[in-house]
């Protein structure tokens, strides 16, 4: 009888131990995971090797090869200072790569601490945060952006706190709809019974219960922040020339559409939506398999 | 519903009103003093010190702020430090253009979004759904600038269908006008066209799923009549918001947009104003777009109760 008794509780050890690496393998199984994980894992290898790949320095100017088009030596043709696009295309990740991330985990981790408060909470400090959070929200997204990207100066840091300090707002209502829901749960009532502090069962107990939700508003929110990045940078309010950027090239080289210079700016806008897709394809098998 | 008009009415001040703070300040740190940026980095520094004098941007913020929001209360948005002319002008000027371009998004976009929505809804789950969801998704992520190089590239120089800039000579017809406004205006409706899809979508699938909607097939209903009387009216209510509430990305596309395709609508001013460091202009287009896009909100608020029947009882009694 004994061993009957303890059968059951193993198989729920095991079974609670097992699903993570269930979910990766229903991942994996899916073709647009794939191809998009793909996708991002080549820009990903561009950010850190760039210059090991990079056929040119992405900053070497040949003043005999102005806006030449794409050819053997330089396979996606040259800028009006001679610098190879291709190299400048594969340069070019770094910086979306590295500022995107970054904003949208300052903005997750503000946003979840913030929306944990106010979901736990509740009362005065989730109807007076809640003030603020509309105020905010009632702003529109790329206007607050550029308006404090221009009022403190473009760098890396300002548009990754900029970009992280809007999605605070934006994050923390999810958080804090996921901990309202989770709030009707009994072991909340049970763990504060235990005596156990406020901190210790936001953290310990309802965290982990809303992570799956997390991490899903951490993927959308991050095809937001590349979005925001590349629109500044488009501005002249993101990455500053020479450095390498897709949105700051195609600002630099779009009023030469028209002479019929294609090359330099089609291949970093391609660049662009590419890395915008792949993303959407994870994010979506993402959720798929979360919500199943 | 008058109470609840009020309290909405209310709200939308007190948003307001932060946001002139905040507008006003970012404003103020803006690096550079604006003596400086309008009159050169030659200007000697007492010339530099006389003219911020003459501006008022020597005086200590509080009463700039005050003076500022005296001003606006009395109708008066400023005096532009690039033009040195009230922004008014302007500013209506810039509103109106933005005015046009924005109202052919919405008029492309809205029956379209809805189709979308309600025809993903209807084959849910099948390759079609997968189509819209998926191909709205990457158009809602995808800036504007990226698809509108492309546009301009397809459309405007190897095919030389469309004009590549949107701006006209005055007095143009409306045709040249609309004309101009194609290529500018898909960019816009790509990124809008996932949210507002999105939403029809789910309140298409909420409806079918509805007991009514059983009722209706049981007593055998066709589909499409089905469709057509009883889901399309429940799902669009949810979809009103949507579309107030993307009137913030439409204004926020209009700056990328309009400096792309050179016109001069509030983006453009806004951006113009930022680079020239023209502090009235600049707070003035912020907050205009504030108002226009509160009214937005405010507007949808109405039109959701006027049109929902359970909220239109719920305030009579």
């Amino acid at each position: 009888m004994s061993a009957d008794v303890a059968v059951p509780g193993e198989v729920t050890v095991a079974h609670a131990y097992a699903a993570p690496p269930a979910s990766w393998r229903l991942l994996a199984r899916k073709p647009a995971f794939v191809a998009g994980a793909g996708i991002l894992l080549l820009w990903m290898a561009c950010a850190v090797l760039g210059h090991l790949i990079a056929p040119y320095d992405p900053l070497a100017q040949q003043l005999l090869a102005r806006n030449a088009a794409p050819s053997g030596t330089h396979l996606l043709g040259t800028d009006p200072l001679g610098r190879d696009v291709l190299s400048r295309v594969i340069s070019g990740a770094r910086d979306i790569l590295t500022i995107a991330p970054l904003a949208t985990l300052l903005g997750a981790v503000l946003g979840t601490a913030l929306g944990l408060i106010m979901g736990y909470f509740g009362g005065i400090v989730d109807a007076v945060i809640s003030r603020i959070v509309e105020a905010v929200l009632a702003l529109p997204v790329v206007i607050v952006a550029f308006l404090f990207v221009v009022a403190v100066g473009p760098s890396s840091l300002t548009l990754i706190v900029v970009i992280g300090f809007i999605f605070t707002p934006l994050i923390a209502r999810t958080v804090r709809t996921a901990v309202l829901i989770e709030g009707q749960q009994d072991y909340l009532p049970a763990a504060r019974l235990l005596g156990e502090r406020p901190a210790y069962i936001m953290i310990a107990e309802i965290l982990p219960n809303v992570l799956p939700v997390i991490v899903v508003e951490f993927t959308v929110r991050l095809g937001y922040a590349i979005f925001a990045v590349a629109t500044l940078s488009f501005l002249g309010f993101g990455v500053q020339q020479p450095t390498p950027d897709w949105g700051g090239d195609i600002a630099a080289n779009y009023g030469l559409l028209g002479a019929g210079y294609w090359w330099e700016t089609l291949f970093p806008a391609l660049a662009i939506a590419s890395v915008v897709m792949a993303l959407n394809l994870v994010t979506d098998s993402i959720e798929q398999v979360l919500s199943s | 519903m008058t109470l609840y008009l009020l309290r909405r009415v209310l709200l939308a001040v007190v948003t307001l009103w932060i946001l002139s703070i905040i507008v006003f300040f970012a404003g103020q740190v803006l690096p550079g003093d604006p003596g400086r940026a309008v009159l050169g980095p030659f200007a000697a520094e007492r010339a530099v010190r006389a003219y911020d004098h003459q501006l008022g941007v020597d005086r200590p913020l509080l009463v700039q702020y005050f003076g500022w929001i005296g001003g606006l209360l009395h109708g008066n948005m400023g005096t532009s430090y690039t033009y040195r002319s009230p922004v008014e002008p302007f500013i209506a000027s810039a509103l109106a253009n933005s005015g046009k371009l924005a109202l052919l998004a919405l008029v492309i976009i809205v029956p379209l979004g809805i189709a979308g929505g309600v025809v993903a809804a209807v084959y849910s789950g099948r390759i079609i759904d997968r189509v819209i969801s998926l191909s709205g998704l990457a158009g809602s992520t995808v800036p504007e600038f990226v698809s509108g190089i492309v546009l301009i590239l397809v459309f405007g120089i190897a095919l030389k269908a469309l004009p590549i800039t949107a701006a006209t000579d005055p007095g143009a017809s409306f045709a040249d006008q609309l004309d101009h406004l194609i290529l500018p205006v898909i960019p816009l409706v790509l990124v809008l066209f996932g949210y507002i899809a999105r939403m029809a979508r789910a309140g298409t699938v909420e409806a079918l799923d509805s007991d009514y909607a059983r009722t209706a097939v049981l007593k055998g209903l066709r589909r499409r009549t089905m469709i057509r009387r009883h889901i399309l009216r429940n799902s669009l209510l949810p979809t009103i918001t949507v579309i107030a509430t993307q009137t913030g990305y439409l204004i926020g596309g209009l700056v990328v947009v309009e400096t792309l395709f050179n016109y001069q609508g509030i983006g453009r001013l806004i951006f113009n104003a930022a680079n020239g460091k023209d502090f009235p202009m600049l707070e003035a287009g912020v907050l205009v777009i504030g108002v226009v896009y509160m009214v937005a909100t405010l507007i949808a608020d109405v039109l959701y109760t006027a049109l929902s029947p359970r909220l239109r009882v719920g305030a009579a009694s």
